[in-house]
């Protein structure tokens, strides 16, 4: 007859932890700053198709490092109780707050539940009216979930990058300023000073969407000529 | 063992939200209810009714149209409805017949549209988006047999062609492409006598919001249950245009000018009928 090993509930949760931070810390970074503008959000992403950023609703948005399928599945079920909630109730009633209480629901489950935990990272961003009610969360692979001030560096080398990034950051940042200040705290965990603009996927939340753009969706991703143009100002 | 889980996955995998509720939440959807008549069985209850909608192309878009009516049998059940509405950036519909199943298959619609955006990353073509209503409004059918019947009047702009087109459709999700214009609802016999005189080809854009306009105004001269312009009320057509820029409401002020114009020149005519 086999036996099983007596495994204590520490020693597994700590191995799981152990296993999904190892998967995170491979991924390159991504940093989300609210300012005065809205909410900038940048990652490093070679890639022109495979969105690390995406729009959740009008004011929402989601950004995330770790293993793409697991990120996606999570980005596609948000967009999907996002849409199900503002279709039956209404569209004021879909919040950043709802969506990240759900993620860390499902997250916790797949920590505990599941054969492996989630090797990802979470951010739900919700742009206000004004830079008070601006929210950030940030939700861990074992379902925690923070609510964040003023910025959110998730990925890799998070505690370097964010050091840059703190470093810098003001409440009354431009969205060109805040794009910078996000390009500069990225490079620290590169080997090389620059990042291209092809390296980068940039999107905002514009707290302005109503009045400069006409529409209630406030998520907006920035062209690499659009990117190129905001870091040559600096120049 | 593993094909059944990838089967399993590729079956979930959808872009459509209208999909997506009739799987799990199907009590969402405007139609799918069982549907019961109480004592008058057979006799569709009184409820209102939205009226005529016009649409037409021009230079570099179309135009859509529709007046502020709902009728509720020989009632006017309200002056201020409004029955033509964004579905997306680059696209209008407008809706006759039963008000409300219309205004929530209108909401399901841009909710399906921006859903699919979302989940893919890209606008789905016009003919996609032509071909999703049809397939709403068939899912309509057995209310319309009861007879709360939606119809809709779909516009765009096809960003790849370059052109603006138009779609109209029948009870079972028939969609047919029109050519230059067309109108839908209780007052179209009347508005489309009214286009086949006024439409040219290659209007520009504010022609062709006068055109509406007008045709509106010879529809409501004839049905009951179409709204003319109200200079009393300030009532005036909702109108949108769509071109390469994208949808635009045309503003209330342009609307009570062109009405005015119209309402001017017929004054001064003189004429009985």
């Amino acid at each position: 007859m086999t036996q099983q090993f007596y495994v204590s509930p520490e020693q597994l949760m700590k191995d799981r932890a152990d296993f999904a931070r190892k998967g995170i810390a491979r991924g390159r970074s991504v940093i989300v700053v609210s300012c005065e503008d809205g909410i900038a959000l940048v990652a490093e992403n070679p890639s022109p198709s495979l969105h690390k950023i995406g729009e959740i609703y009008d004011k929402i948005a989601f950004a995330a490092v770790g293993k793409y399928n697991e990120f996606e599945s999570l980005r596609q079920a948000g967009v999907r109780y996002a849409d199900v909630r503002g279709y039956s109730y209404d569209r004021d009633d879909v919040t950043a707050r709802g969506l990240a209480s759900v993620y860390a629901q499902s997250l916790g489950a797949v920590f505990t539940a599941e054969q492996k935990p989630f090797e990802v990272e979470l951010a739900v961003a919700e742009v206000g009216p004004s830079q008070d009610r601006d929210h950030l969360y940030r939700l861990t692979f074992d379902g925690s979930i923070a609510d964040e001030h003023g910025f959110i560096v998730m990925g890799g080398q998070a505690d370097k990058v964010s050091g840059a990034v703190e470093a810098g950051w003001q409440r009354d940042l431009s969205f060109a300023a805040a794009i910078r200040l996000a390009v500069k705290g990225l490079v620290t965990d590169n080997e090389s000073p620059e990042l291209p603009a092809k390296a980068l996927e940039v999107a905002v939340l514009d707290r302005g969407s109503e009045s400069g753009r006409g529409t209630r969706r406030a998520f907006r991703r920035l062209s690499d000529v659009d990117v190129m143009e905001l870091l040559a100002e600096e120049n | 063992m593993q094909e059944t889980t990838a089967n399993k996955v590729a079956a979930n995998a959808t872009s459509s939200f209208t999909e997506h509720l009739q799987r799990d939440r199907p009590e969402l959807l405007p139609y799918n209810r069982p549907f019961e008549f109480g004592p008058s069985a057979g006799q569709p209850p009184q409820v209102p009714h939205a009226t005529t909608i016009v649409a037409m192309t021009y230079a570099g878009g179309v135009v859509m149209a529709g007046d502020r009516r709902a009728t509720m049998g020989n009632i006017i059940a309200s002056r201020h409805i409004e029955k033509v509405f964004p579905a997306d950036q680059y696209s209008v519909l407008g809706i006759a017949g039963t008000a409300g199943i219309a205004i929530d298959l209108t909401r399901l619609f841009q909710v399906e549209l921006e859903h699919y955006e979302k989940i893919e990353g890209t606008l789905l073509s016009l003919d996609g988006k032509a071909n999703r209503l049809g397939a709403m409004i068939r899912g309509n059918l057995p209310m319309a047999l009861q007879g709360l019947a939606v119809v809709p009047l779909f516009a765009g702009f096809d960003t790849a062609a370059g052109v603006g087109r138009l779609f109209s459709y029948d009870v079972t999700g028939g969609r047919y492409e029109e050519q230059e214009h067309h109108a839908v609802g209780s007052g179209a016999m009347f508005a489309r006598g009214a286009l086949k005189k006024l439409w040219r080809p290659n209007l520009v854009e504010d022609e062709a919001v006068s055109v509406a306009v007008e045709s509106l105004y010879d529809a409501a001269d004839d049905d009951s249950a179409t709204g003319g312009p109200d200079p009393v009320r300030q009532l005036w057509p909702v109108v949108y245009t769509v071109n390469r820029a994208g949808a635009r409401r045309v503003a209330e002020r342009e609307l009570a000018a062109v009405a005015g114009t119209i309402i001017e020149s017929r004054a001064a005519a003189r004429r009985e009928a």
